[in-house]
């Protein structure tokens, strides 16, 4: 079965399902991936989801739509890779895609 | 910039502010008194009629006396169901749209092209001459370039640094109240632990504390702005003693900087540190406006918050049980007290462009009011929305903070002050119960009390 990996702030790796279609902020939130918030449910509306993608992965995802764009502005821990999980949507062909999780979500 | 915007900017660069706050005054007090515009009475308190008899179109949300009376539920349970985009043509604030669902409101505060924060946030007009510059109501990309620059004041890393100073003073509030006979909560530790949380980000002289409060209370209360209590003249003379007291605050942590002191975790440090921002005393209203949202946005929510959980705890002793038993359940139920006190009740725009919102035409020029504290009830989105749960699931989703860019920045502030409130109060009582009626503050925007008596009850030592 395809996964993907979270790595916490500490270093610590969090393996979770690869459900296809689903969002990468769902996919944390049903495997209770601590540092994922999610406050607005999916809307690129809060901020909460951030994570940084792995180097290896950064080309291999879409990039940041507008909304999206305007809420990492936002954030001063804002990395070159920064996304918002809830606007990534899974397919197969992520399968294995590795993220970092920021210190804090704002 | 033109001939007028450079002296303006002149002008506001040399004179001392509160000279120009006091020079405004004076213009605004004879400029009323020439072309002889009276203000409009004050609000009178009348009892609301129940809401099934009012007529549809007579429903107008900004009565100031909804909260205060309880016939906010009511009348926004009727909005929600039957007109949930509803028009209000004769308001005292003029023609508004009352926005009541939560996803309704979602895609107003997600839209900020269509749906403008600028001039204001409140559904009225703040007097005359004090119409300070706040990034809440302003739209990119000032707003993102001003926000930035203050962030970092209440931003989690700031937050990491400040969590053993906040609970040390919350410690030392709770040490210090009365045990086994009645007290105002409000005032005794609402008010006192925002006043203190207020000196410690702006490094405000500690003893003169509740004068934030004070200011940060006028300000939000203007009766053209909100249907409060302020009157004009008291705010203009409040707003002076504010510039003059934060452009000391900003000279005086400039001169200890310089004279070798290590900058601070307060945000007249990380202005002056900000190259955007090292010369913000120069632009007068933008400076007032920055702190005066600073205060302003950590008063009556936080405040509100702290007497609302307490309230909601007695309203629902099951939950208070279930808590007593469980202290883990602090933080989710921190943003259950969030999402069921609402502190602010709203946040408005005006529609940029003709639009169409959950079948209704909006015009361009049309003043929209989010309202959080209908959306935060709305059974579309929570179950049994006025209950009191403190281990709801999806809790952390209330409209409080608001969403998309405007989102609040103390969020993190404000949870972890309730936080730490909460443990140490359940370290030490057994009870804290409510002993008479809440009064309500006059407001349209604040949700809040102006007192509520309570007796505590010390833990047994064990």
């Amino acid at each position: 079965m395809a996964t993907v990996n979270f790595v916490t702030f500490d270093g610590e790796q969090v393996e979770a399902p690869l459900v296809e279609g689903q969002s990468l902020m769902q996919v944390a939130i049903d495997n209770a991936v601590p540092g994922i918030d999610g406050d607005c449910g999916g809307e690129a509306a809060c901020g909460t989801c951030h994570v940084v993608v792995d180097q290896q992965w950064a080309g291999r995802c879409s990039e940041p739509a507008d909304a999206e764009e305007q809420m990492l502005e936002m954030n001063p821990d804002r990395q070159a890779t920064s996304r918002l999980s809830c606007q990534i949507a899974l397919s197969d062909d992520l399968g294995g895609l590795t993220v970092h999780l920021p210190e804090f979500q704002f | 910039m033109d001939t007028l915007d450079r002296v303006v900017a002149t002008v506001q660069a040399n004179v001392p502010m509160e000279r120009q706050i006091q020079g405004l005054h004076l213009y605004q007090k004879a400029k009323a008194r020439l072309l002889g515009t009276s203000r409009p009475a004050p609000f009178a308190e009348e009892p609301i009629p129940p809401v099934d008899q009012v007529g549809l179109a007579d429903i107008d949300m900004s009565n100031p006396f909804m909260f205060r009376q309880g016939q906010w539920m009511p009348y926004f349970a009727r909005l929600r169901d039957e007109a949930p985009v509803h028009f209000q043509a004769n308001s005292r604030f003029g023609p508004y749209w009352s926005v009541t669902r939560y996803d309704d409101i979602l895609t107003v505060d997600k839209d900020h092209e269509t749906f403008s924060a600028e001039p204001f946030i409140v559904i009225g007009t703040p007097p005359p001459g004090l119409e300070v510059e706040m990034f809440i109501a302003m739209d990119p990309p000032r707003h993102d370039q001003q926000r930035q620059a203050v962030q970092g004041v209440v931003a989690p890393k700031n937050l990491k640094e400040m969590e053993g100073l906040i609970r040390e003073r919350v410690c030392d509030v709770l040490d210090n109240l009365p045990v086994d006979e009645p007290f105002n909560w409000v005032d005794r530790v609402s008010v006192e632990l925002t006043a203190r949380m207020l000196a410690t980000l702006l490094d405000f002289p500690y003893e003169e504390r509740r004068k934030l409060v004070y200011w940060s209370d006028l300000a939000a209360g203007s009766e053209e702005a909100t249907g409060g209590t302020s009157d004009t003249d008291e705010i203009f003379r409040g707003v002076r003693d504010m510039a003059r007291a934060f452009t000391d605050l900003w000279h005086a942590k400039a001169a200890r900087t310089a004279a070798g002191e290590a900058p601070g975790f307060d945000l007249i440090s990380m202005l002056q540190a900000n190259e955007s921002t090292k010369d913000l005393v120069k632009r007068p209203m933008e400076f007032l406006g920055n702190l005066t949202l600073l205060i302003v946005g950590g008063n009556d929510t936080t405040r509100n918050s702290m007497t609302g959980g307490v309230l909601a705890l007695n309203q629902f002793p099951d939950e208070f049980a279930k808590l007593k038993a469980n202290p883990s359940l602090i933080p989710g139920m921190v943003s259950e007290i969030i999402r069921w006190q609402t502190p602010l009740a709203y946040m408005r725009r005006v529609a940029t462009k003709d639009t169409v919102l959950n079948g209704q035409f909006i015009r361009k020029g049309d003043k929209l009011v989010m309202w959080y504290a209908s959306g935060n009830r709305d059974g579309r989105h929570f179950d049994r929305p006025d209950d009191f749960i403190i281990d709801r699931s999806n809790a952390r989703s209330h409209l409080s903070f608001g969403f998309g860019l405007h989102r609040c920045m103390g969020n993190r502030l404000a949870e972890l002050q309730l936080r730490i409130l909460w443990e140490e109060l359940l370290a030490r009582f057994d009870d804290i119960e409510v002993v008479g009626e809440p009064e309500h503050v006059q407001s349209n925007f604040v949700k809040g009390y102006s007192s509520l008596p309570v007796k505590l009850t010390r833990k047994a030592a064990s």
